[in-house]
């Protein structure tokens, strides 16, 4: 590509400022991967809207700001970090925290849980497993059209990795808390890797937050692995500030007879772009991806998801649904990809949305390839407002308008929220949702930042 | 209890309800029939206080109050419960909440605290005697995926938790099987009391064999035309309704 962007050039800028620093603290696998992601990168450069896959998302404004510095962890960073507690208390979880996309150092950097399950830093995982790690690393975050991803694996250095060997159920969710805090505005990027071997079982519970007001982007890559007939569901929860974007690309992997779901729920956030690649690559594989998204004043809240039916027999089953407020815009791209030989698929798609001004915008579409014969597939979407007959028909209960409307919306959101299958984080979801769309506050009762 | 009078409405600019009066007193039941498209549906959408429909010349005076002027949840509260013809269903606006919400409501109004958890689901499990419906109906989300029966059921349910003193209840029997009928029917007998008031809009004379009205009034054409006792009922039952309209238009001609 000739002429790269101004903006492209800046990180390519950024890209040579550190990578000395950046591979000097990385384990040596990961620096393999660099200069060819870095080429890649400037290949693609930063997706600009002409790219199809960003066509209803700005990222301008976000990568175009002088970020101060690219995030490189010192030790005292952490204390704060480690303070840091979930406010779900009766959520019972294996608990992660990383700060700015670091895992902390301050406890030993990988920690192993019953069953020999491993949880830590992706870092120190490339070291001391090196046969699991090479095994997976980089296998499925690809991508020829996105250079987030490609700038994400040239220069992320950290993030949680978790590995659940084969046969082994983890009862209790491993919850990762993601902590963006910095004195200055700040870009950072982080990856993680989930490897879910056969017959494994368990849940991940991501949180997103901001703990100070400072502008900031972050560029996460997430890859899993997901063994023949294991089980495995990720529940992502975004609560950042107005001044923050969050950019997710997650790619699940997923072999023979296995079960995923995967259920990204924003609350808040200035600017949101979740990416969730599917890929189901054996015969009898089943993806449930689930997205609820409330945006208000000038937040801008993307969801693009790719499902990849690569063999015959496999099931997968998308459910989005968004309720935009004020100035607020939205957009979800759901493709289905049908290979030849995928017969026997069955795909299925919707997308829901409630405008609750004139002002709020949603952009919605539906993109499915089918290259097989013997495939059942549907989609289906909807823009609209709350229905004026639901509405009377609460009000003609006695209800006033203004609480009739917040139930018509909760249950509205609530679809999206049933799907989650641990109860004290579905029941916390439900009232996080209330709160949200009373106009109050959702952030949880230890955060210290004021979303808004 | 209820007075209109000479109420015209119109929906769109059409002109539905051309000068109605009423007078519902405690403890009555009033039938309103009539053929498709005289209004019935209108004249019920008035009274609960549906927006589209525009209210051209008339009174309504409910308690001594103006009806027309009450928002539709200040008139539930006042007591008005409007049973709907076809009940919307609402996903994943559970029925435990929903009537947990308008229980309380109606209670704020009346100056008294919520109840308690387990009072209400108290209230739910004695009322869903009352009305012999289907337990589990309640633990799932208003109305979705009931069949019509359930949903009309589940009309009188809510009357039961709600206990109206005017409870209008617009073709409540249609497409009704007989069991589910004299369900309904039941219902309402069993909530009526000397103190409060039904209108009941009904298409047939089926329901009233079960609920038996102390007034019977046929609308056409957006008009009372023939009020009497319930024999009229059954002269319908018998007749139809062509005669009547000849009957106006005769009258009409001369």
């Amino acid at each position: 590509m000739n002429g790269k962007s101004e903006i492209t050039e800046k990180y390519l800028g950024l890209y040579k400022d550190n990578i000395d620093k950046i591979s000097s603290i990385s384990a040596p696998f990961i620096n393999t991967f660099r200069a060819s992601s870095f080429e890649k990168f400037s290949e693609l450069g930063i997706p600009s809207k002409k790219n199809e896959a960003y066509k209803y998302t700005n990222l301008d404004i976000f990568f175009n700001h002088d970020y101060e510095n690219y995030f490189m962890p010192v030790p005292s960073d952490f204390i704060k970090a480690e303070k840091f507690r979930c406010e779900v208390t009766d959520l019972d979880t294996y608990g992660v925290v990383l700060l700015n996309g670091f895992y902390p150092t301050l406890n030993e950097k990988l920690r192993q849980l019953p069953g020999g399950v491993w949880i830590g830093s992706l870092n120190e995982a490339a070291i001391k497993f090196p046969d699991k790690f090479e095994q997976h690393f980089g296998k499925y975050a690809k991508s020829e059209t996105d250079g987030l991803i490609h700038l994400n694996t040239a220069m992320a250095s950290d993030g949680v990795f978790i590995y659940i060997p084969e046969g082994v159920t983890l009862t209790k969710p491993v919850q990762v808390v993601n902590l963006v805090q910095s004195d200055d505005d700040m870009f950072n990027q982080h990856r993680n890797l989930i490897i879910a071997e056969k017959n494994s079982n368990f849940s991940i519970i991501i949180c997103d937050h901001t703990l100070s007001p400072q502008k900031f982007l972050t560029n996460a890559v997430t890859e899993v692995f997901v063994g023949e007939n294991a089980h495995f569901d990720i529940i992502r929860v975004q609560n950042e500030h107005n001044n923050a974007c969050k950019i997710t690309n997650t790619f699940i992997h997923q072999e023979k007879n296995s079960v995923t779901s995967s259920n990204n729920i924003t609350l808040h956030g200035g600017l949101i772009r979740n990416s969730t690649y599917h890929y189901l690559g054996g015969e009898g594989a089943e993806s449930y991806s689930y997205g609820l998204f409330l945006g208000d004043k000038w937040q801008h809240i993307d969801n693009f998801v790719n499902v990849d039916h690569a063999f015959p027999h496999c099931t997968s089953n998308q459910l989005f649904k968004g309720v935009l407020d004020d100035m607020s815009t939205g957009a979800f791209n759901g493709r289905i990809f049908v290979r030849p030989d995928a017969q026997g698929t069955l795909a299925y798609q919707r997308n829901n949305n409630i405008l609750l001004t004139d002002d709020a915008k949603m952009d919605t579409k539906p993109q499915l390839e089918i290259y097989a014969d013997d495939v059942k597939c549907s989609h289906g979407a909807t823009i609209g407002q709350l229905n004026d007959d639901a509405l009377f028909y609460l009000q003609s209960r006695g209800i006033n308008k203004r609480e009739a409307r917040l139930m018509l919306m909760f249950g509205f959101a609530h679809e999206v929220i049933q799907n989650i299958k641990i109860e004290p984080l579905r029941e916390r979801m439900d009232n996080l949702v209330m709160q949200r769309l009373k106009g109050e506050l959702s952030r949880c009762a230890s955060c210290m930042v004021k979303c808004g | 209890m209820l007075i209109i009078n000479n109420l015209k409405a119109s929906i769109g600019g059409k002109s539905i309800l051309k000068g109605i009066s009423l007078d519902v007193k405690p403890g009555e039941i009033h039938a309103i029939m009539g053929p498709n498209g005289s209004g019935k549906s209108t004249l019920a959408a008035v009274l609960a206080g549906r927006e589209f429909v525009e209210i051209t010349e008339g009174t309504v005076t409910y308690l001594g109050k103006n009806l027309l002027e009450m928002a539709p949840e200040d008139r539930a509260k006042e007591g008005i419960f409007l049973g709907f013809q076809y009940p919307i269903e609402i996903p994943g606006v559970s029925m435990v909440n929903f009537m947990k919400t308008a229980v309380n409501e109606h209670r704020k109004h009346k100056g008294l605290d919520p109840l308690s958890a387990s009072d209400f689901l108290k209230m739910m499990r004695d009322k869903k005697e009352l009305v012999e419906i289907d337990s589990k109906l309640a633990n799932r989300s208003v109305n979705e995926g009931y069949s019509g029966g359930e949903k009309k059921k589940n009309e009188i349910f809510q009357m039961a938790m709600l206990e109206p003193k005017l409870a209008i209840l617009d073709e409540t029997d249609s497409g009704l099987d007989i069991d589910a009928l004299r369900i309904v029917a039941n219902g309402v007998n069993k909530l009526k009391r000397p103190d409060n008031s039904f209108i009941v809009i009904t298409h047939y004379q089926r329901l009233l064999d079960y609920i038996v009205p102390d007034v019977v009034h046929v609308l056409y054409d957006g008009r009372i035309v023939k009020t009497a006792g319930k024999e009229l009922a059954l002269e319908l039952e018998e007749k139809g309704y062509d005669w009547i309209k000849k009957e106006i238009e005769n009258n009409a001609a001369s």
